[in-house]
């Protein structure tokens, strides 16, 4: 990772998929991967994901979308490697991604959950400090090393000014650019978010979307994103997953999954779709209004 | 920004001793026989160059039979108590969390009734039985304190309490219809007490259990920093959930075990004196589990010193003045929390 304090964080930096493609690699490569929920051997699984495939190189982001109880964070949970696909693989540079020890795992994936309260007290910087833990040893006293890329880390994701702030006393945008500079502590090479823009209002969600483009750039990762948020994912994706029901219906461009036709049927709600001039799709509701006016 | 160090581990540790050498030295003098400074070093110091026969018989016996193993046993427990209380902390994601709120102090001072009465001439099996206790009620209780599979904190509380008070219901039963010993010494034993002399070969298991307990989790105490932020999260930053677990569990069990054996359930001391320390260190695992260790070993001999001295020549079990200042605290910090 190299240090930067100054990046472009006012134009989004979206070129398009294809001038990315076939510049590197595959890096993450999901092949069939599919998974069951059991509350016994003999019981009738509680939900299953079915074979979801896509493949992602470095530097793209990839948009895991679909309404509640689609299969959205079983998929990422599979390609974090918490979960062992029932058949299928999930490889990340040719390792199979459940199979890593917990240690190398860290290093090469790093996850953003929802947030999860804190029991104690934590300063910013101890809690970005967390994310260096996979690279030490036995008691793992940090080295001057670490610190070094803790700040950087903070510094990438504009959070320097809160290092010495408590976690609990900070906004929600302000904790998840802490929590994504921890993420960025651990130097993955794969990036996972769990729906991050939940709890944050929408100036801090196109915010933090511009910084996972531009880090992807950066830091060469390769970002995967769940998330509710229809046009964001649209806006920044080079890719989307459409989950429905445990299903995989579509994986491409946003402009080739958002089909109007198909979304409605998926998220049960009346949706118009356009394609901006830049071809990234837009997703509106359709009101009452604009029903009976049309 | 100031990352825990070993440089800063070893002055904070160092701090700490010195002043729980002071204790000790407090705890030495004060009594219902006081002793003064001058004979108390004089005394020292011909133990120190080999020369104890030359010592007054008197200061001999209260002073090295009877205060100095009181309070070595004292520093052990209060050590044990703390570690575990720390270390039951991250286990169970529970700040309030502590030995004898959730009743293993309870559960290992049954097994150590059933191996008293089962076999009252072998001493190294309660230790043993203890253990057993205080892991076999730590796992019921962390069952119990589940709620659709997820921990819940208040439910953890209530069955620990629940099951605290359950247990020492058995207890009283086993003690007014089974038991032959006489009643107060029991009571006395079930409240906290460090005055009962332990056997040589209990002492050194003691030592040595504590030693290996506290040792191991110690190993986990970076990995328990992650925990404590829950168990997901720290799977995904190269924690072995599973096997640190494990570790905290069976070690924390070890030190009630050990604890409770030699002196009784003891209680809020692992509740204590890890927040006092957070408070004093942060919550760091890697400062916050050594400085228990120091902590616990001074509050114990200071509330040790206390219980001989306030009513003397009458001693108070240590258990009733730890419970006086401990219940206080934790009504407190439940407090602090609901708001």
């Amino acid at each position: 990772m190299s240090p930067s304090t100054s990046g472009p964080t006012a134009a989004p930096l979206c070129p398009p998929a294809e001038a990315r493609r076939g510049s590197a690699e595959i890096r993450l490569d999901v092949e069939r991967a599919s998974y069951a929920y059991t509350s016994g051997e003999r019981e009738a699984p509680l939900f299953t994901l079915e074979a979801t495939s896509f493949q992602a190189r470095q530097r793209e982001l990839v948009a895991v979308v679909g309404p509640n109880a689609s299969g959205k964070s079983t998929l990422l949970r599979l390609i974090a490697g918490t979960l062992k696909p029932l058949s299928g693989r999930v490889q990340l540079d040719g390792f199979e991604a459940s199979q890593l020890d917990p240690r190398t795992r860290a290093q090469r994936i790093a996850v953003v959950q929802q947030e999860s309260p804190l029991l104690f007290p934590a300063r910013a910087w101890e809690y970005v400090l967390q994310g260096r833990h996979p690279y030490g040893r036995g008691l793992r006293f940090e080295t001057p090393e670490d610190g070094t890329i803790a700040l950087n880390a903070m510094a990438q994701v504009s959070a320097e000014h809160l290092r010495d702030r408590w976690m609990n006393k900070i906004s929600g945008g302000e904790k998840q650019r802490v929590i994504l500079a921890r993420a960025l502590a651990q130097q993955p090479l794969l990036l996972l978010l769990d729906e991050p823009t939940l709890h944050l209002d929408i100036g801090a969600q196109v915010d933090l979307l511009q910084q996972l483009r531009r880090l992807a750039e950066e830091n060469r990762y390769t970002v995967v994103v769940v998330t509710h948020e229809l046009n964001l994912a649209a806006e920044f994706a080079d890719q989307v997953v459409l989950l429905h029901r445990g299903k995989c219906l579509r994986v491409g461009a946003p402009a080739e999954v958002y089909h109007q036709d198909l979304l409605e049927q998926v998220f049960e709600a009346p949706l118009d779709v356009e394609l901006t001039p830049a071809s990234r799709p837009r997703v509106h509701v359709r009101g009452k209004r604009a029903k009976s006016a049309g | 920004m100031r990352p825990v160090t070993l440089k800063r581990l070893a002055w904070t540790c160092g701090a700490l001793a010195l002043v729980l050498l002071a204790t000790v030295a407090a705890a030495l003098k004060l009594g219902a026989v006081p002793i003064s400074v001058s004979d108390l070093l004089l005394s020292m110091g011909r133990v120190a160059i080999g020369r104890s026969d030359r010592l007054p018989t008197e200061y001999r016996l209260i002073v090295f039979e009877l205060r100095l193993p009181r309070i070595l046993l004292g520093i052990l427990v209060g050590a044990a108590l703390s570690v575990a209380g720390a270390g039951f902390q991250a286990l169970l994601r529970n700040p309030l969390a502590d030995p004898y709120v959730l009743g293993v102090s309870s559960g290992a001072a049954l097994g150590a009734i059933l191996a008293l009465i089962a076999s009252p001439h072998l001493p190294l099996v309660t230790p043993l039985a203890a253990f057993f206790g205080a892991a076999a009620t730590i796992a019921a209780v962390y069952f119990l304190g589940r709620r659709g599979g997820q921990l819940d904190s208040g439910t953890l509380l209530l069955a620990g309490i629940v099951t605290a008070s359950f247990l020492s219901a058995v207890i009283m039963f086993l003690m007014t219809t089974l038991a032959s010993r006489d009643l107060r010494g029991m009571a006395f034993w079930l409240m906290g007490d460090l005055s009962t002399p332990q056997a040589v070969g209990v002492r050194s298991v003691l030592v040595v259990g504590f030693l290996v307990a506290a040792g191991a989790i110690y190993t986990t105490a970076a990995d328990l920093n992650l925990l404590l932020t829950g168990e997901q999260e720290a799977a995904h930053l190269g924690v072995n959930v599973t096997r640190v677990k494990l570790v905290v569990y069976l070690g924390a069990s070890v030190l009630t075990g050990l604890a409770v054996s030699v002196s009784g359930a003891i209680g809020y001391v692992g509740l204590l004196v890890p927040h006092a320390m957070r408070l004093l260190f942060g919550s760091d695992y890697r400062l916050l589990i050594p400085t228990s260790a120091l902590g616990g070993a001074i509050a114990i001999v200071l509330a040790d010193t206390l219980a001989r001295t306030v009513v003397a020549p009458t001693e108070l079990p240590v258990g009733a003045m730890t419970a006086m200042a401990g219940a206080p605290v934790f009504i407190y910090l439940l407090r602090r929390r609901l708001r």
